[in-house]
């Protein structure tokens, strides 16, 4: 049975990371009310992926917190991750989606109805004997993305979804994601690509050495930054 | 000796579909077999979750069974033989000289390969796998199904490794079975018979009829994986 | 949480599935007794020796005790000390075995009631063609191996208590000569069956002594040829007993009584001696001969 209570907002409040005995995200807060599309940016190295990981729950703050408005029933996730590299499993296109939705604990019948769903969603129908890993890199991305839609997130990450991709994929990528956040999704990704940002985001939070320095309506963002960190990125001047 | 003889003998075997011979080798691929199978039972489980587990001592618990994989076929008979023994500690159960004896001895030699093996496939496919399975809940032990599945062509490959093991050994099923002619005579045991008779001929003949059957189950089942391995991608 | 348990079991089957996978027609886990006769099989275990199994001898006399009783017998052959050793641990039901001081030793310990003799054979000394002890022909054994010992000559010695191995040492004592003092390199000691000891003799050009069933169904000959025969002191006494049920309850004393019984009848005792290699007789029966 599914809750009813959103999870959103989500309440980052002074979360810090350390690895390897060096801080690496240095107390960062903000908040994901529900809807729109957030865009982590930043340049490489900024910490843009801990970020996100601690977001989803892959990793713990070692300071801080990172809260859910409810946390939900059953412990089932309600939000869900896309990895820059696709994560393929070595099985079928529909096997890779009904997998996840087993982990979930969805029972079989369920599990093929929302598989079709998602492949005939995202246009993934006809592949759906072959086997994942001999997809295209955009085809590979599209099937991951679909596996998280698949999971019914409201808040989907993606960690530089398109950074391996050529121009086509990426365009068709960021299509179907304007299409999730249409679709009602709270969407909040990661790029390094600054015309990627400016197609995408509602609003910006601008990363730099594992410290948010700018956290903004992304059309204010883009006609001028506040952060000095943040203009000298925009002008291509700072590489990380 | 006469080479020409060794493989008349030889042919002769394969063709003539003499029954003790058949016998004997339909007891060897059993045994051998059965315990594989067991083994895969245990090891392949345990393997994994070794794979995924940190815990102190884990470095030396690796070691351990890295060098398990070399123990002496002879020594394992030999802890089994004890064990069995109607003196021993399992002596009522009445195993020593039964194929099940062997059986239990060949599974001591597999099962350390079988969790070396998985453990390092599974540990690599881990590294691969581990942001998404973490992210739709599946972790520690909840994460072996999927991982043994997906490992499952390299993981075809340990057993065949234990598999090569056990039917090729002759120490410990010498030792546990007697080589009891009919019941727990096995081609390794048999070999070693004709070998100390002085019958050399069936003793190379028998080598070949096990050479020739270790290649052909290694040759079915590199077919099965080169096939399962371009739908894995 | 009905989804690790369904994935458990899915763990578990997938176990069981790649192993069938991997090997088609693995058999499932069948129960110990039945892997390859029903576990009602009838059956008792002899511990006997590597002469009697390498001659063939059991060969041809367990079908006709099957055929008569129903019991099946199923063969350990080690060497004399170690199939005492197997019957002392109670891991056979009876003991077939060829030397005389050491089965009396056996009942004397209580692990077995009574001895009978059964038959016997002898000893011959193996040696090259070449002969470079010059005994071929002696029938003096006890000659025969101080001069081996004199020369140097190599020997091959079972070195694993064996009936075969006691005999020798035996006749080393009679022949007067003390192997302790006189060891070298030319007594080479491999503690190993009858027939690899032939095997190295053989390969060695050395001296070794075999008991005859074994060296009459040797196939490997090369240039081994018999040197001593004849000699009484060659004489190799068999005899059979069943385990003490006393020590060891679980033994099955009717079933090997059987045996001990039917091998020195006159019907087993006509086994034997029908059991020929190339017309020659290997085993003489004696069951009835007293102090045998």
């Amino acid at each position: 049975m599914r809750d009813t209570a959103s999870i959103l907002p989500l309440r980052v409040e002074n979360a810090s990371f350390q690895g390897e005995g060096r801080l690496l995200i240095d107390a960062v807060s903000f908040t994901i009310p529900a809807g729109g599309l957030t865009v982590l940016l930043g340049p490489n190295g900024a910490g843009k992926s801990l970020v996100l990981r601690l977001c989803h729950g892959l990793l713990e703050p070692s300071a801080g917190s990172v809260r859910w408005a409810y946390s939900g029933a059953g412990g089932i996730k309600r939000h869900a991750m896309v990895f820059q590299k696709p994560i393929m499993l070595r099985r079928s296109v529909e096997a890779n989606v009904t997998h996840a939705l087993a982990a979930a604990g969805l029972a079989g019948a369920e599990r093929r109805q929302r598989c079709g769903e998602a492949l005939a969603r995202f246009g993934l129908s006809e592949r759906a004997t072959q086997p994942a890993r001999l997809l295209s890199g955009g085809e590979q991305q599209r099937l991951a993305i679909a596996r998280a839609w698949a999971l019914r997130p409201e808040l989907l990450f993606l960690d530089e979804p398109t950074s391996q991709l050529d121009p086509a994929a990426t365009r068709q990528i960021e299509e179907l994601l304007a299409g999730l956040v249409a679709e009602g999704i709270t969407v909040m990704m990661s790029t390094h690509d600054l015309g990627q940002a400016r197609r995408l985001a509602r609003r910006v939070l601008f990363l730099h050495r594992g410290r948010l320095v700018e956290d903004r309506d992304a059309a204010e963002f883009f006609a001028g930054p506040q952060a000095e960190e943040a203009r000298a990125f925009l002008a291509g001047e700072l590489i990380w | 000796m006469d080479f020409g003889a060794i493989f008349q003998a030889a042919f002769a075997l394969m063709v003539g579909l003499d029954p003790t011979f058949l016998a004997i080798v339909s007891l060897s691929l059993r045994v051998t077999l059965t315990a594989v199978f067991i083994a895969a039972l245990i090891g392949l489980p345990l393997g994994a979750a070794l794979a995924l587990s940190r815990f102190p001592g884990r470095p030396a618990v690796i070691v351990c069974l890295n060098a398990m994989m070399g123990l002496p076929p002879v020594v394992a008979g030999l802890v089994v033989f004890l064990l069995l023994s109607r003196s021993g500690p399992l002596g009522p159960l009445g195993l020593l000289f039964t194929p099940t004896a062997m059986i239990v001895a060949q599974v001591i030699l597999v099962v350390p390969i079988v969790i070396a093996l998985t453990r390092q496939i599974v540990e690599d496919l881990w590294a691969e796998y581990r942001d998404h399975l973490r992210s739709v809940g599946l972790e520690g032990l909840r994460a072996i199904p999927t991982l043994l599945w997906d490992g499952r062509f390299a993981l075809a490959t340990a057993l065949l490794a234990g598999f090569g093991r056990a039917s090729a050994e002759v120490g410990a099923v010498l030792v546990v079975g007697g080589n009891i002619a009919g019941y727990t005579r096995t081609m390794t045991t048999a070999i070693t018979l004709e070998t100390s008779k002085g019958d050399l001929a069936l003793a190379l003949g028998l080598g070949l009829v096990l050479i020739v059957l270790t290649l052909m189950i290694n040759a079915v089942a590199f077919g099965a994986s080169r096939v399962g391995a371009r739908y894995a991608g | 949480m009905t989804l690790i348990d369904r994935r458990l079991l899915l763990a578990a089957g997938f176990s069981a599935g790649l192993a069938g996978l991997a090997f088609a027609q693995t058999p499932a886990a069948s129960p110990p007794a039945a892997t390859t006769t029903p576990s009602e099989t009838r059956f008792i275990t002899v511990a006997s020796t590597t002469s009697t199994q390498d001659s063939g001898l059991f060969g041809h006399i367990l079908p006709l005790f099957k055929a008569k009783t129903g019991i099946e017998v199923r063969v350990i052959s080690q060497g004399t000390g170690q199939a005492l050793d197997t019957g002392r641990r109670g891991d056979a039901d009876v003991v077939f075995v060829h030397a005389r001081a050491a089965e009396l030793k056996f009942v004397e310990e209580g692990f077995s009631l009574e001895r009978k003799p059964v038959m016997y054979n002898d000893f011959v000394l193996i040696g090259p063609k070449a002969d470079p002890a010059g005994i071929a022909g002696s029938k003096d054994i006890a000659a025969a191996l101080v001069k081996i010992q004199e020369k140097g000559a190599p020997f091959v010695s079972r070195g694993d208590k064996s009936g075969t191995h006691i005999a020798e040492l035996a006749l080393w004592k009679a022949a007067g000569v003390d192997l302790d003092a006189k060891k070298g390199p030319w007594y080479r000691e491999i503690g190993q069956g009858m027939g690899a000891a032939l095997n190295t003799a053989g390969a060695m050009g050395a001296y070794v002594l075999s008991d005859r069933g074994t060296w009459l169904s040797f196939k490997n000959r090369g240039d081994l040829v018999i040197s001593v025969e004849g000699d009484k002191r060659l004489f190799n006494q068999y005899g059979v007993m069943s385990v003490n049920p006393a020590k060891h309850p679980h033994v099955k004393f009717n079933d090997g009584k059987l045996f001990v019984d039917w091998l020195t009848s006159p019907e087993g005792q006509k086994a034997i001696a029908d059991y020929k290699i190339d017309g020659q007789q290997l085993f003489f029966p004696n069951a009835a001969q007293a102090g045998a």
